[in-house]
């Protein structure tokens, strides 16, 4: 870029620059970065709702909420959720990326289908969930009961280890398809060379898969994990809706109980610092992508 | 055998993801007296229609709830939205990608991790500032809030989209006598297009999609967005209207589904950040 004539003020870059950024600067410090350092600053107060008193109360939200049982419960349940689903994410992606890759006959539509969990409102996925879980009309209830698998009842959202189990369902149905494509995306930069020589070399299909497509893979399929922990641990959609937190406060995540305390409950300093419990998971992910970046920065000519 | 296996491990794909969305079908257009039978009679198969389908359930949804209503609302939501969000990402991604220099990609990465910061962090702070702001249970709330969630991305898709745009465009026309500025107004617009159309696409979605912010911020049923209103308000007390709640699920879901498919793979683009080359 050696133009002659950058005198004008039509031509300096770098003004024009700033000021085409500024906006979006503007935007995301006031925002986002500000809320999101209240949101630390709240945690350590005894600010509610109802008044305008902001009065530093030191630790003592935090000291209240890790003595508080039900917080403890949320905190687990935050973690199990998150591993829980995002190991049946990855198992499923790979799964359907394989299958995906190849060509049959309705594969347009089988992927339109595909991304439609990805594609719904999340509220609205609950909702249908909380549908398909019934306790009277369960859908699952009455196929599993007409194969001959059930011959009890089995109450989805009644049950706390049950209720877990189908908020982990939900959760790894949501993103399994973004998964997916992620790792369909990654499969396909593979150079084809890579996989012609393991061929030539003998190697069958599972070999291939674990031993040549998997390891080239994983930087991919760790940016499927890195932003599904972000959606699960942060989600408070689908466990709003499908159980409320219930059945007697047993299946709440951080997130619903940020919400009940901080919002509903109008204890803003109380919900603030069980939000801040949401940052570890959120550390771990950015170090994660920071890590990825500078993998593909160094390792850029592979 | 081989082909077998195919088709089996797809079909089983597409019964766990569409399932529900069939269960939305079903649901929406059963009569009552099909819907409404225990799962534990076993003589009664829930999985078709056991009497003819009936339009009871759509126009319930369509004549005597808010949902019309809420579609509206939503309306003005994602259009307020989408013109903040091209306003202010499309100008600061062609920044970023052609202005700043060195520092760009940085920036750029710095903005595109506060799209990390989940709306459950934020929504405490968050309702302390609306009601100072005296937004409280109006539309201005989410129109304010959103962009926060949508520039972040955007930024980073136009960034990224223009690295795709070749320089010698817009080199040429500074050679034949354009200023920089001149160059930005009226050679940059043309060549952003695809990029401005996926933030579009972004946006829109985004807001159809959110729950958080709106859960938080509004509480009058008028009021109130798709994605809330379907599974808040819908319910009466405790009774459940199924049939409109799923009739809800699937008009919104449908179209939704239609743009995503047509945009994935920018959209993929932008999640892998060069993670994957091609």
């Amino acid at each position: 870029m050696t133009l002659p004539f950058r005198r004008t003020l039509a031509d300096r870059e770098d003004v024009l620059g700033g000021a085409m950024l500024a906006p979006a600067l503007a935007y995301v410090i006031l925002l986002v970065g500000v809320p999101f350092a209240f949101a630390i600053a709240l945690g350590f107060s005894n600010a509610t709702a109802g008044s305008l008193s902001f009065g530093w109360a030191g630790l003592h939200n935090y000291r209240a909420i890790l003595s508080d049982p039900i917080f403890l419960r949320a905190l687990r349940n935050s973690v199990v959720v998150t591993i829980g689903s995002q190991v049946l994410v990855v198992v499923l992606a790979t799964a359907a990326a394989q299958v995906f890759r190849a060509t049959f006959r309705g594969k347009r539509f089988a992927r339109f289908v595909l991304l439609l969990p990805w594609a719904v409102p999340v509220s609205l996925a609950a909702i249908a969930w909380t549908w398909i879980f019934d306790s009277t009309f369960s859908v699952i209830n009455w196929t599993l009961k007409a194969a001959g698998l059930l011959h009890g009842w089995l109450y989805w959202l009644g049950d706390p280890a049950l209720a877990l189990l189908a908020i982990i369902i939900v959760q790894a149905w949501r993103i399994f398809p973004f998964a997916t494509v992620i790792v369909l995306a990654g499969l396909s930069s593979i150079p084809q060379e890579i996989v012609e020589a393991a061929i030539v070399d003998g190697a069958g299909f599972w070999r291939r898969l674990f031993r040549v497509e998997l390891p080239l893979l994983l930087p991919v399929v760790a940016v499927a994990v890195l932003f599904g922990v972000v959606y699960t641990a942060t989600d408070l959609g689908v466990v709003y809706i499908l159980t409320g937190g219930g059945p007697a406060n047993t299946t709440h995540v951080l997130p619903t109980l940020a919400f009940q305390r901080g919002i509903l409950g109008a204890d803003l300093g109380q919900g603030a610092a069980i939000a801040v419990f949401l940052l570890p998971f959120l550390i771990v992910v950015a170090i994660g992508m920071l890590r990825l970046a500078h993998r593909t920065e160094v390792g850029g000519a592979q | 055998m081989k082909r077998v296996a195919l088709y089996a491990a797809a079909l089983g794909f597409v019964v766990f993801a569409g399932f529900p969305f069939y269960w939305m079908l079903v649901t929406s257009f059963k009569q009552n007296r099909d819907l409404y039978v225990g799962a534990s009679d076993m003589s009664h198969i829930p999985w078709i229609f056991n009497d003819p389908p009936t339009l009871e359930h759509v126009k319930l949804l369509l004549g005597q709830t808010d949902f019309p209503r809420w579609v509206l609302n939503t309306l003005v939501v994602v259009v307020a939205v989408v013109v903040i969000t091209v306003a202010v990402a499309v100008p600061a991604g062609y920044s970023l990608a052609r202005l700043v220099g060195r520092w760009g990609e940085r920036m750029g990465m710095g903005i595109f991790f506060t799209y990390l910061i989940p709306p459950t962090l934020l929504f405490v702070p968050f309702s302390r500032l609306i009601s100072l702001l005296g937004l409280q249970d109006s539309l201005g709330a989410l129109i304010l809030i959103y962009p926060t969630m949508t520039i972040p991305f955007c930024t980073w898709l136009v960034m990224g989209f223009l690295r795709s745009v070749p320089w010698e465009i817009e080199e040429q026309a500074m050679i034949d006598g354009y200023s920089r500025l001149a160059v930005i107004l009226k050679v940059a617009p043309r060549l952003i297009v695809p990029g401005i159309l996926t933030v579009v696409v972004f946006s829109f979605t985004l807001v159809l999609q959110e729950f958080v912010y709106a859960l938080t911020f509004i509480s009058s049923v008028n009021k109130m967005t798709v994605s809330l209103g379907v599974p808040i308000a819908l319910v009466r007390g405790d009774v459940y209207h199924w049939g409109s709640l799923m009739a809800a699920a699937l008009f919104t879901s449908i179209p939704l589904a239609i743009i995503y498919n047509a945009f994935i793979d920018r959209f993929i683009q932008g999640f892998t950040m060069g993670a994957v080359k091609g």
